[in-house]
């Protein structure tokens, strides 16, 4: 297997990923699609790793990929958490109509 | 065994990973345009959970089995579950909806798409024919990340349950009633 594969596989996810936060109104699928850009990068972690396997990379790159997980699942919470606030307080969680920071 | 026999059985699991890893890659591709385009939150949620699995192929497939295992557990077990509620208690419509999307989204596809671009041009550039070594390489075992984890890199396992445990306060404080 070529290392290149796995950097395009992951290219590809990111790209899908930030098309989907662009392009989406509702704050749920906003967070999905910010989990697919967190699982391409882990992907690129864990291919690097195991492409370096000589010199050792390869546990030092699951283990980084590991902490991305946990990190991932602390911030669903809490956005989950966030976008259960806007709802109650504006019964719409259409990321349009929360701007009440916009000058 | 001899030499030529040796030869074609590592050529055999090569040929078998490439063919397993482009089956894998075009369904996680396939699934992952469903997630961004289709106007169901709920099909959007389950198309989500065949990406991560996906990932979770490509991990056994370089040989992080545990990694696999903690993606299969994580991600869809728990995450997939949070959306769902999420989907739930914000009274998503279960059929399809219209305006899920922006009503111009070719902004949004050329910012993609050129950045595809220069990052494939990228990759391509840096990496066009570096191999991964998979024949001789054995999977890595749970008892040397373990290791890893509870010698080399403790701090930052620290660190992470920290914020584990700051996470789980702030959604409860921020998602409680007053």
């Amino acid at each position: 297997m070529y290392l290149v594969q796995f950097l395009l596989l992951s290219s590809v996810l990111f790209c899908i990923g930030v098309y989907g936060v662009l392009v989406r109104r509702n704050a749920v699928l906003v967070l999905m699609s910010i989990e697919l850009i967190l699982n391409a990068v882990n992907i690129n972690f864990v291919a690097f790793g195991a492409y370096n396997r000589e010199l050792g990379a390869a546990i030092p790159g699951e283990v980084f990929a590991l902490f991305i997980i946990a990190v991932a699942a602390a911030e669903v919470g809490v956005g989950l958490a966030m976008v259960l606030t806007i709802y109650r307080n504006r019964k719409s969680i259409d990321i349009h109509e929360v701007d009440l920071l916009k000058g | 065994m001899t030499t030529v026999t040796l030869m074609t059985t590592a050529l055999g699991a090569v040929v078998a990973q490439n063919v397993f890893f482009y089956m894998i890659a075009a369904i996680m591709v396939f699934a992952a345009l469903r997630v961004v385009t289709s106007d169901n939150i709920v099909h959007a949620a389950l198309y989500l959970v065949v990406v991560l699995a996906g990932v979770a192929a490509q991990f056994v497939l370089l040989g992080a089995e545990f990694l696999g295992v903690t993606q299969v557990l994580v991600y869809i077990g728990a995450v997939v579950v949070l959306f769902l509620f999420g989907i739930m208690l914000t009274r998503a419509k279960v059929g399809s909806e219209a305006n899920l999307d922006h009503q111009n989204r070719w902004p949004a596809i050329l910012t993609a798409v050129m950045l595809l671009l220069v990052m494939a041009y990228a990759v391509i550039d840096f990496a066009g024919d570096e191999e991964i070594e998979v024949i001789n390489a054995s999977p890595t075992s749970v008892q040397e990340v373990s290791d890893a984890i509870f010698s080399t890199y403790i701090v930052a396992f620290e660190a992470i349950s920290v914020l584990l445990l700051a996470a789980l306060i702030g959604a409860i404080v921020v998602a409680r009633k007053e």
